[in-house]
């Protein structure tokens, strides 16, 4: 039992096991502590990998090419393809359609389009990408509308098989255009549910507006087709093109090279011509002519590359004017086809020396630009959902890629210039991320936003730094410390109360308040000053032996009642003064006086409530600051015979002032990322000024309001994500920068 | 005077007069919703008076005052009122109407000109209706089944009793509605998601469906069978109401079923008044929220909040200390770990919203997405992990909150001296042991503080709340009877989000505003005290090693 040597043993192993359990300890704390600081980067990076694809570049890859299907049956007009980006289909002028694969060419179908026999076909006309709708004039004044289908069934092994086919949305019989039998050279087609409306150039020279609305008999189900038109106003000069706005209410009419005649076609018995503009310098000519998704802006192509951006714009009369509104950096050749995207805002176009672009209007970018084949490009079109292009060559392939677009609508310009929308009267900042209508044009411009962040923290930095500065000074320096064991807690409880108290009383009760009492909020801004030095002057005079009786440190709790009186009365001369001066309504007085606007929630309430919000922040860090300079500068100074005022201005504020600057600094990098109180306490509209009255829109803010509703994966999404990245950087420089200052100032008393 | 402010006197005053505001702001803001929390549960008096309409005829009035402001009579005018006055400002009075379902409207400025005297009629009663807000009015009759049961001066008594009786029938058709009826609508549910992930792993045969099939009939037997004792505790329910005249004259029929309390507030002496308050305090801490949340109580979201901030501390505590003690006691102390420090120390003054959108777009969206698919696939496309809750909300607070951890922790950490250590060494123990048994139990008070710090700082944030998890209504607390008990996909309530919610989005501000002033109040104590807690256990820390520091 006592044998010394199992004793030994246990020992060891003991031993052992404490050693053991020495190093698994060391592992788990350095395991876990460096795995908690990867955690803690992450955050960072995670921001930074949602908001990279944002600004990642155009690739288009995947390059296919083959023989153009069909090839042999005449020309090319038109390009399309269904929205899986499986099948496309290519239009001929002699009425054959034939349906391939995108990756390999294959044939999926050819169909040939029903004409009466011994009728040539004079013209072709596709409508608006995505209603599939396209037709075919012929030379006997008449014209067929075909569509096209794309029929999705799943075979047995739940695999997906489209069947593209061609329809007759308005019957197999071609519909009679012209009364008088006359070839159509020109057409112009837009079809949706509520109708179909055409536009043809005959032969003669006669443009004629036709109007088709189908209507279903409710008992027999018969089908009726109510047809209406006109004849409208010749247009001078030979009719290059024609293109009806998807809404079927504008045409537009290329002509004599440079011009553009705009209709208003709404109704379809009485157009009206509005007018007609030159588009296009006098030595240049249109070469081609498209029209944006949405049917607002036209894109113009010219013989020297250039494209320009023109749509209506309204002005004071109400009347429509086309406008130029940007142009793009153009293309080397001459322009020989365009082609809008289906639901976005972009465009390709390709030229005379088979270079093909991708632009962008909203974002006023070229995204992308290379060379396609050998030649012209002959027609192009991008797949349904912008991810692929189709691209027919003079060298007599078809070139078919993938394109991985996601984000066009971000770039430099559109985040933060001031961009002309579409139906705007002229070039705005706006934020806009979400509309009721699909053609809606994005509007993120984050230059409302910022300013507002700035403007926010501006107008709390106005009152918090003053106050902040001064209740540090005197708190350190000057205050008792008996006072200073209940006042620092005191304002630092007030950095702990939730922000979304502050808001709801900034928001609630300070904001009607403020309304209501405005020229007594203002007066008290200068009603307090004077009050306390009224106040600090009379204590000067009077008699010592009453003075004596308060210990110096102790001038803050005297002036506490002062304050409360300043501003009890301050609100007491504010109502007589508004009814003196501003006819007993200051906010009204200035809105319909001075022009100023003046909301209720505005960055007045902002400025106080998230100024109080942070002079918590900015006093401790500053007292801290100023109570940590040696004691023996202070003393030394005031043997010198200087005043306490003296001591503080000379030797304590320059050696505290770095750590007044880094408390500014936190205070600042607090105000900007602040959300609740300027949530509850602004009416968060994204406006563009500076004035006191009004409220604004931060970035803080707009996240918290925007991002449960923004779609995963989106533009809107991941901007909202730049917003918090742009948040988190600045804040984290800011605080470094000032923790840096702060280091080091420590480390220089330490050594004193 | 001039030497006085050449002597530099007057900056000092200046200076003392900036923490005086600074003071005068804290209390003004603590006084404030106190003041206005408080007052919210006191029972009001009804004040009946008269007012001239816009074409000269005198309406009656009956209703609470809730406010009175100083207002230019400008505006007024402006607004559509008929006021002849030579003074640019008047007094307004809001007035609670109650009775929304049979005026419209329940809140309205009324100006002190066109009102007559304030009378208090003793007979006006309240009544607390669980829909349309209060109801105030003469108790005129109780009626049962229409017919009239007691009148005048027996009305009230009788009043009381039949209240009583429907408070009690209200409180087992709630019991079954939300408890036995949710139980089962739960166990389909169950059944549902068990049967697709039969299906989906392709194991569903015969017998399993017929299986599930019979359960499913004996829940649909269960569920018929509370469906027939609601229909008759419903009969029930409705058979007594009250008739009152309501200020324009009209007798109007309250049943009884809808209605919580009623009392005659001009009649009440202060031991009634004070006894009300309390149980009105008490109701607001225990009951549900009614009407969008304007009125009844916040139990939903100081439950919601204090689960989430256990559930936060729980995740924040170890992660916290471990990284404060491998930065303090492993790590080699270099300028690397003087940076991490920095960084560390700085991500504390980050905006909360920027935790908010990462804890979205990592926990919700990526981490939880990533849990759906690989353990729930039965329930997709609806979302379990993969859309915000209260698991995600701690995860994120405890992000946001563990620099504040780990700042406190090495703080701790520093103070305590070496000599302590090195004694532990000497005697031959291992710096695990050194850590476990001396250090750590030394440093507990500072982990103490920053866990109290992080909560304070946790219950009061809102802002990243509202992108992971907080909700206006949850329908069910993430904590209940049904296997696994603790339910950390579901959404929950917040006092924080709920100032913001009924302060702002509501449809009633007005009706809602004592109640948000009533949270406010609450949240902030809760708070204040969390950090006084916090300093005064910091400062006996201090006093703790300033014994030791000599030795």
């Amino acid at each position: 039992m006592n044998d010394p040597h199992s004793n030994l043993q246990t020992i060891a192993g003991a031993m052992r096991q404490r050693l053991l359990i020495d190093s698994l300890f060391r592992y788990v704390m350095v395991l876990g502590g460096i795995s908690v600081i990867v955690a803690i980067s992450l955050i960072f990076f995670y921001l930074a990998s949602v908001a990279y694809p944002l600004f990642k570049p155009v690739k288009v890859d995947a390059w296919q090419s083959f023989a153009v299907p069909g090839g042999k049956d005449g020309q090319t007009v038109h390009l399309a393809s269904e929205e899986q980006r499986e099948i496309g289909a290519r239009f001929t002028d002699q009425g054959v359609v034939h349906f391939f694969n995108l990756h390999d060419g294959v044939p999926r179908g050819e169909f040939r389009i029903a004409f009466p026999p011994g009728v040539a076909i004079t013209s072709f006309a596709a409508g608006d990408p995505d209603h599939y709708t396209a037709a075919y004039g012929l030379a006997d004044g008449r014209v067929v509308v075909v569509g096209q289908k794309y029929g999705t069934h799943f075979d047995a092994d739940n695999r997906r098989v489209i069947t593209p086919e061609i329809d007759y949305p308005l019957g197999e019989t071609p519909l009679e255009i012209d009364p008088q039998h006359a070839a159509i050279d020109r057409l112009a087609v837009q079809s949706s549910d509520e109708g179909t409306t055409l536009v043809a150039l005959t032969h003669d020279g006669r443009l004629l507006l036709t109007g088709l609305t189908a209507t279903t008999n409710m008992l027999t189900g018969e089908q009726s087709v109510e047809k209406s038109g006109s004849t409208l106003d010749k247009v001078e000069g030979s009719i290059q093109q024609l293109i009806v706005e998807v809404k079927q209410r504008e045409l537009y009419v290329a002509h004599d090279g440079r011009f553009i005649t705009h209709f208003d076609i709404t109704d379809k018995s009485a157009p009206r011509r509005i007018q007609t503009q030159q588009v296009v310098p006098e030595e240049e000519s249109i070469s081609a002519l498209t029209i944006l998704s949405g049917g607002f802006s036209l894109i113009v192509g010219t013989d020297k590359g250039s494209l320009g951006q023109w749509f209506l714009v309204r002005d004071a009369e109400n009347n429509y004017t086309l406008t130029h509104i940007r142009d793009f950096k153009p293309m080397p050749g001459r322009i020989t086809t365009l082609a809008p995207e289906y639901f976005r805002k972009g465009f390709i176009a390709g030229d005379t020396q088979g270079n093909l672009g991708l632009y962008y209007a909203t974002a006023h970018k070229l995204l992308w630009r290379e060379s396609v084949g050998k030649g012209n490009i002959l027609a192009a079109e991008t797949t349904p959902r912008g991810n692929g292009l189709i691209i027919q060559s003079a060298d007599g392939k078809l070139y078919t890629a993938q394109v991985d677009n996601e984000f066009p609508e971000v770039s430099f310009s559109s985040l933060w210039e001031k961009v002309w929308y579409e139906s705007y009267e002229k070039p705005e900042y706006i934020w806009q991320s979400a509309a009721a209508t699909n053609d809606f044009e994005a509007k993120f411009s984050l230059t409302p936003l910022t300013l507002g962040t700035l403007k926010a923290s501006f107008y709390a930095m106005l009152l918090a730094v003053p106050l902040a500065l001064f209740s540090a000074i005197f708190g350190a320096y000057f205050m008792a410390p008996g006072m200073r064991k209940v006042a620092k807690p005191s304002i630092e409880i007030m950095a702990a109360l939730p922000t979304v108290i502050l808001g709801f009383l900034a928001g609630l009760w300070l904001a009607p308040l403020i309304e209501n009492n405005l020229a007594g909020t203002l007066l008290v801004f200068v009603v307090l000053p004077m009050v306390i030095m009224a106040a600090a002057y009379l204590w000067h005079v009077l008699p010592e032996s009453l003075t004596a009786r308060v210990k110096p440190g102790w001038e803050a709790a005297l002036l506490v009642p002062v304050v409360i009186f300043g501003i009890w009365l301050a609100f007491r001369i504010g109502h007589p003064l508004e009814a003196a001066f501003f006819g007993g309504d200051m906010p009204f007085w200035l809105t319909h006086e001075m022009g100023i606007t003046y909301e209720q929630r505005n960055s007045l309430v902002v400025g106080i409530a998230m100024g109080f919000a942070v002079i918590p922040t900015i006093f401790s860090i500053a007292e801290d600051a100023i109570f940590s300079v040696p004691k023996h500068f202070t003393t030394g100074s005031l043997a010198l015979g200087a005043t306490r005022w003296q001591t503080l201005q000379n030797v304590i504020l320059p050696t505290a002032s770095p750590g007044i600057f880094s408390a500014v600094m936190i205070g600042l990098g607090r105000a900007v990322g602040e959300t609740m109180i300027v949530l509850m306490a602004t009416g968060n509209t994204a406006v563009m000024d500076l004035s006191m009255f009004t409220g604004f829109r931060t970035l803080a803010a707009n996240i918290g309001v925007e991002m449960p509703e923004a779609a995963v994966g989106t533009t809107h999404f991941r901007l909202l994500f730049v917003s918090a990245l742009v948040l988190f950087a600045f804040t984290f420089v800011v605080n470094t920068a000032a923790e840096l200052v702060r280091q080091r100032l420590r480390e220089k008393y330490s050594e004193c | 005077m001039k030497t006085w402010i050449k002597s530099g006197e007057p900056w000092i005053w200046a200076t003392a007069g900036g923490i005086a505001i600074a003071l005068v702001a804290v209390l003004g803001v603590l006084w404030l919703t106190a003041a206005r929390g408080l007052l919210h549960f006191w029972p009001a008096m009804v004040a009946e008076t008269t007012y001239v309409e816009k074409d000269g005829s005198r309406i009656r009035l009956i209703g609470e005052i809730k406010e009175q402001e100083e207002v230019a009579v400008r505006r007024l005018i402006e607004s559509g009122f008929k006021i002849e006055s030579t003074d640019k400002f008047t007094t307004r009075y809001l007035l609670k109407l109650g009775n929304r379902d049979v005026h419209g409207f329940d809140f309205k400025w009324y100006p002190a000109p066109l009102l007559s005297e304030f009378t208090y009629p003793q007979d006006l009663i309240t009544v607390e209706r669980r829909e349309w807000g209060n109801f105030y009015g003469h108790l005129k009759a109780v009626k049962e089944n229409g017919q009239v049961v007691a009148e005048g001066v027996a009305a009230l008594p009788e009043l009381e009793r039949r209240i009583q009786r429907a408070s009690e029938l209200f409180q087992k058709i709630f019991h079954i509605e939300k408890d036995e009826i949710g139980d089962l609508n739960y166990e389909m549910e169950r059944l549902r998601l068990k049967e697709k992930k039969l299906q989906l792993q392709g194991k569903l045969d015969e017998p399993a469906r017929t299986g599930m099939e019979k359960e499913r009939e004996a829940l649909n037997g269960k569920f018929g069978a509370l469906q027939a004792r609601l229909e008759k505790l419903r009969g029930e329910i409705g058979r007594d109401s009250l008739s009152a005249e309501v200020m324009n004259g009209q007798i109007v029929d309250v049943p009884l079923e809808k209605v919580a309390e009623a009392y005659r507030p001009n009649a009440m002496g202060l031991v009634d008044k004070v006894g009300y308050y309390f149980r009105k305090l008490y109701a607001f801490g225990t009951e549900n929220p009614r009407e969008a949340n304007t009125e009844g109580g916040i139990f939903p979201a100081i439950f919601g909040t204090i689960m989430m901030v256990v559930l936060m501390s729980i995740l924040v505590m170890p992660l916290g200390v471990i990284a404060a003690v491998y930065m303090r006691e492993y790590a080699k102390q270099g300028p690397l770990i003087r940076i991490i420090r920095i960084a560390v120390n700085n991500l504390a003054g980050v905006p909360s919203i920027v935790y908010g959108v990462f804890g979205l777009g990592f926990f919700v969206y990526f981490l939880g997405g990533s849990i759906d698919q690989l353990f729930f696939p039965e329930a997709l496309p609806a979302p379990t992990f993969g859309s915000p809750g209260i698991l995600w909300a701690s995860l994120t607070l405890a992000i946001l909150t563990l620099p504040v951890v780990i700042v406190s922790t090495e703080e701790g950490l520093a103070r305590v001296p070496r000599s302590l250590r090195e004694g532990s060494l000497a005697l031959g123990a291992t710096k695990a042991e050194t850590l476990w048994r001396t250090v750590l139990p030394m440093t507990s008070p500072a982990i103490m503080t920053g866990l109290i710090l992080a909560v304070a700082r946790a219950a009061g944030e809102t802002a990243p709340l509202m992108l992971v998890g907080v909700v206006k209504l949850a329908p069910s607390l993430p904590l209940d009877g049904h296997f696994p008990y603790f339910h950390l996909e579901r959404q929950f309530m917040h006092l924080g989000f709920h100032i913001y919610d009924v302060g702002f989005q509501s449809p009633n501000v007005e009706a809602a505003r004592p109640l948000v002033y009533a949270t406010a109040l609450l949240l902030v104590l809760v708070i204040v005290a969390l950090n006084l807690a916090a300093i005064s256990l910091r400062n006996r820390l201090r006093e703790t090693y300033r014994g030791l520091e000599g030795m």
